[in-house]
């Protein structure tokens, strides 16, 4: 029997296996139980959450692998974990940490502000971030297994991602309605390898699995994102930023199954306790958007 | 034939494809009302412990139970074969299965995702690739079930009565040779 590791299918699949899930920012080992016992598919390990990143302010790196090691053996579920965009030696350690996922994200400090991480090179699958199609299609050729819709992460306004989200949506709505010699043209103004926005074309969706993330707060947000054709969701600062995080995250996990049900949802919505406060991203300067970040 | 598919969380989607290839009208279940008009069931790839717990908030673990022991075919893959092992392994805390299948199942076994991986197989005679995701195998059989494939020396395809269980995802390749046998040796 020979055994082939880290293949694209192993690595997308995984993401497959996510799907309809909540997978949730935790900080410590309390967090990552409370978010196994509400149904989380998996958590995102990471020392402070975005809305803590955005109140604090300075250099936002990789987690401790100490931290990271304490919820692996805490949670039975998978365990995510942040590294900086371009910062391959992150990703090489977290790699040897064993994690299930690494997320290349925006929402900490970029270290390389041309490249991204040449994915293909590791075992472990990487999801990335991306505002529209053509920034989604550039990830995955760089070996990306799994995008997320940016939104803006630690701000609790879901207005970005839905802005996000339907920008890809709309863009592969319109490439499977281009003549097969305009994609050409398509590839070149979205800066996407022509392969993948042929394919795009023919099977009318990403190549991976497609999540959302940022700003969401609420079962409603979550909901709404999977009504909006996201595969998951990512919930950051929303839930431990919140009055009743146990109670929120359950509710969060239900309203992603029941996204199309507004009794459920109606029902899940009740007696939540305080929301997270949240920024409204119109009042966020735009070089202090982290959504710009990734090219 | 009515095949229903468990769609709390997981690859649901995938099954419900490939089950319509075959001919067959594909119903993704979530609610009891929808369990009572299906001829099989499948349980997904995904989160056991997800699953598990929607399962049992909204009240589909006793009916589902209950159809399994009056003889209802059911497939799972991966976290379905969790679902469907009398005992579990490495679980989270408290984590029921609906059961049926006489086996301690260990979860995630071969490892985490850096270990997950694609390799042949042979499954009842025939060869396919078979897709490994952080999946269990079969710890220990009881009297009563089949084993159907083995790697790494442990079982991770096996039947007991109308209930198969696969360690692997056919539902990410195009194979269909296990969801054929799931309804032409299983189902009929």
């Amino acid at each position: 029997m020979t055994e082939a590791t880290g293949t694209a299918r192993v690595k997308r699949g995984m993401a497959e296996m996510l799907k309809g899930g909540v997978i949730m920012d935790v900080v410590n080992v309390e967090q990552a139980k409370i978010a196994e016992d509400a149904g989380a598919c998996a958590v995102m390990a990471l020392e402070r959450v975005p809305a803590d990143i955005r109140a604090q302010g300075g250099v936002a790196r990789m987690s401790d692998p100490d931290m990271i090691e304490k919820i692996q053996a805490a949670v039975s579920i998978p365990v995510m974990a942040k590294v900086r965009i371009g910062h391959f030696v992150e990703a090489q350690i977290l790699e040897s940490l064993g994690v299930d996922y690494i997320d290349e994200s925006e929402v900490l400090t970029p270290t390389d502000y041309e490249n991204h991480i040449d994915k293909w090179k590791f075992k472990v699958p990487f999801v990335c971030g991306a505002t529209n199609l053509g920034e989604a299609l550039r990830r995955i050729n760089e070996g990306a297994a799994m995008i997320r819709s940016k939104g803006e992460a630690g701000t609790g306004d879901v207005s970005n991602a839905m802005t996000h989200m339907r920008k890809i949506g709309g863009e592969i709505r319109r490439l499977t309605s281009m003549r097969e010699d305009e994609l050409y043209v398509a590839a070149k103004e979205m800066q996407a390898p022509f392969a993948l926005v042929q394919e795009v074309a023919a099977t009318g969706k990403l190549p991976v699995v497609l999540f959302t993330a940022g700003g969401i707060a609420t079962p409603a947000d979550a909901a709404l994102m999977m009504q909006m054709g996201a595969d998951g969701v990512f919930i950051g600062s929303g839930i431990f930023k919140s009055g009743d995080p146990a109670h929120r995250a359950a509710a969060c996990v239900k309203a992603t199954t029941f996204f199309d049900d507004a009794k459920v949802l109606a029902d899940v919505s009740r007696g939540l306790g305080d929301a997270m406060v949240g920024i409204n991203v119109a009042d966020i300067p735009v070089p202090h958007r982290l959504a710009e970040r990734g090219w | 034939m009515r095949v229903g598919v468990l769609a709390l969380q997981g690859d649901f989607r995938e099954h419900l494809v490939a089950s319509e290839r075959l001919g067959h009208i594909g119903i993704a279940l979530r609610r009891i009302e929808e369990l009572e008009s299906i001829d099989a069931l499948i349980l997904p790839g995904g989160e056991s412990t997800t699953m598990a717990l929607l399962a049992r908030t909204y009240g589909l673990l006793d009916p589902i139970r209950r159809r399994v022991a009056d003889g209802l075919p059911v497939y799972g893959s991966c976290a379905g074969m969790i679902l469907l092992a009398d005992r579990i392994l490495d679980g989270a805390q408290g984590q029921e299965t609906i059961g049926g299948i006489n086996m301690t199942v260990r979860r995630n076994a071969f490892g985490r995702q850096v270990d997950s991986f694609e390799s042949e197989i042979t499954f009842a005679g025939s060869t396919l690739n078979a897709v490994f995701i952080r999946a269990p195998w079969v710890e220990e059989i009881g009297e009563g079930v089949e084993v159907l494939s083995t790697a790494a020396n442990h079982p991770v395809a096996v039947r007991q009565r109308s209930l198969l269980a696969t360690s692997f995802h056919p539902e990410l390749t195009s194979d269909l040779g296990v969801h054929r046998y799931f309804f032409e040796e299983i189902c009929r």
